[in-house]
């Protein structure tokens, strides 16, 4: 009788690169916002193997420091990559530089008003912003375009809306209330 | 006791205070608009208490984590200013406070962007832009209320009287904080101070509100554990479930 042919339980892994983790995490939701991924929001700051701990890492940055979203995004990245077959998977979160609104994709941006949701307009608040003082007349509210009807009559009604990184508009031309992601 | 970590201590349980009397006042906001933002607030807040706390028990070394600091200490080991557990009172009491400390943070966050702590300067960039939408918030509001109706002006004069004196301590820097400022790490406190009336005062002038004399008696205390008998209460509704169900986790 012939001694069987000894085969390997596992085949080894298939080279995975950057590229594709990449990919595969565009294709993580936001958890708030579903229509944008964790790549377009700008989260993921940084994806590399670590050799010698033998597990990949990915980088992440809070959005607003207390944002409960970000402990489901942790745990939503590590799901993703375990169930493409990366079983050693480490999140790092890093403070800086901070998140800004402008490492949010082009591709988020349109997403975001597709959902009513109007995307930053302008670039990150400016932190020097008391030299315009900080009141009535201070709140140079942004010009946002409804996502509704592309009026840009509209106003700012909240700078705080029902998750930190949103405001409240209304449009006063089709009267709807809108959703704005401020600039941070 | 390290002068960093009752430094570290100081910012985490400002803004571990602050956030709770805020989070007392969901559900309860005078308008959907304000309540949203209220929380808001308290959230930023929560966020950047967790990012101090989390640093401060690392500098400790003694194995003590965000939690453990936040629900496991008694009053008095507690190193918040004293503005920060004045009661919430009526709306103008809310604002004032709320105005008064955003002030104060803005600046002492801008200035931390240069300490020479580099984790305590990642923490003030990512605190700071929080800070300045509070700040705009605050401002804008006490501008509202202050040049509003007579009964609306009444109220926050009377907030800014009352919660005046407790502004100074922000000021008086003690061993803990001249220790930082010899490290490079904290800032001077004349600065701060300067920037603070001025800001404080060109805002009273837009909102027709009085300025308080800036050298009156100012209350100390706060910063080193020495509390009104309130902060008891407070920690003992916040801390209930850790203090009950030690561990306990959902």
């Amino acid at each position: 009788m012939d001694t069987p042919a000894i085969v390997p339980v596992t085949a080894p892994a298939p080279a995975v690169t950057p590229e594709q983790v990449w990919d595969w995490l565009g294709q993580v939701p936001d958890p708030e916002i579903p229509v944008i991924s964790v790549v377009d929001l700008g989260i993921v700051r940084a994806v590399v193997f670590d050799a010698a701990a033998g597990e990949w890492v990915v980088t992440i940055t809070p959005t607003y420091s207390g944002c409960p979203a970000m402990a489901v995004i942790a745990e939503d990245v590590q799901a993703a990559l375990k169930a493409h077959g990366l079983a050693r998977v480490r999140i790092d979160s890093r403070l800086s530089p901070a998140w800004t609104t402008d490492w949010m994709s082009d591709a988020g941006r349109a997403a975001l008003k597709g959902y009513g949701i109007a995307p930053p307009v302008q670039q990150v608040i400016d932190i020097s912003g008391l030299a315009n003082g900080v009141g009535r007349h201070a709140i140079r509210a942004p010009q946002v375009a409804c996502p509704h009807c592309g009026s840009n009559h509209t106003r700012l009604t909240s700078q705080f809306g029902s998750t930190p990184c949103k405001a409240l508009y209304q449009c006063l031309d089709c009267r709807e209330p809108f959703d704005y992601f401020k600039c941070h | 006791m390290d002068a960093r970590f009752d430094y570290l201590l100081r910012q985490g349980d400002n803004a571990l205070i602050l956030s709770q009397q805020l989070s007392q006042l969901c559900g309860k906001g005078p308008a959907l608009e304000e309540d949203m933002a209220l929380t808001n607030v308290a959230l930023d807040l929560l966020g950047q208490t967790r990012m101090w706390l989390t640093y401060a028990g690392e500098v400790e070394g003694a194995g003590r984590d965000e939690d453990r600091l936040a629900y496991l200490r008694d009053v008095r080991a507690f190193r918040n200013c004293l503005l920060v557990e004045q009661p919430n009172g009526d709306y103008a009491q809310v604002m004032v406070r709320q105005f008064f400390f955003d002030t104060w943070h803005y600046f002492l966050m801008r200035a931390l962007l240069a300490s020479s702590d580099r984790r305590i300067a990642e923490i003030a960039e990512k605190s700071i832009k929080e800070v300045t939408y509070h700040l705009r918030r605050s401002g804008d509001l006490v501008v509202r209320l202050g040049d509003g109706t007579e009964a609306s002006h009444a109220r926050m004069q009377a907030a800014v009287d009352a919660l005046w004196t407790y502004t100074g301590e922000f000021f008086v820097y003690d061993e803990v904080e001249r220790a930082m400022l010899a490290q490079g790490v904290a800032p001077a406190p004349d600065a701060l101070r300067a920037a603070f009336l001025q800001h404080v005062g060109e805002v009273f002038e837009e909102a027709t509100l009085r300025m308080p004399d800036p050298e009156a008696y100012m209350q100390r205390g706060g910063k080193q554990g020495r509390h009104g008998e309130r902060l008891g209460y407070l920690l003992a509704e916040m801390q209930f479930l850790q203090r009950a169900y030690p561990g306990a986790e959902w």
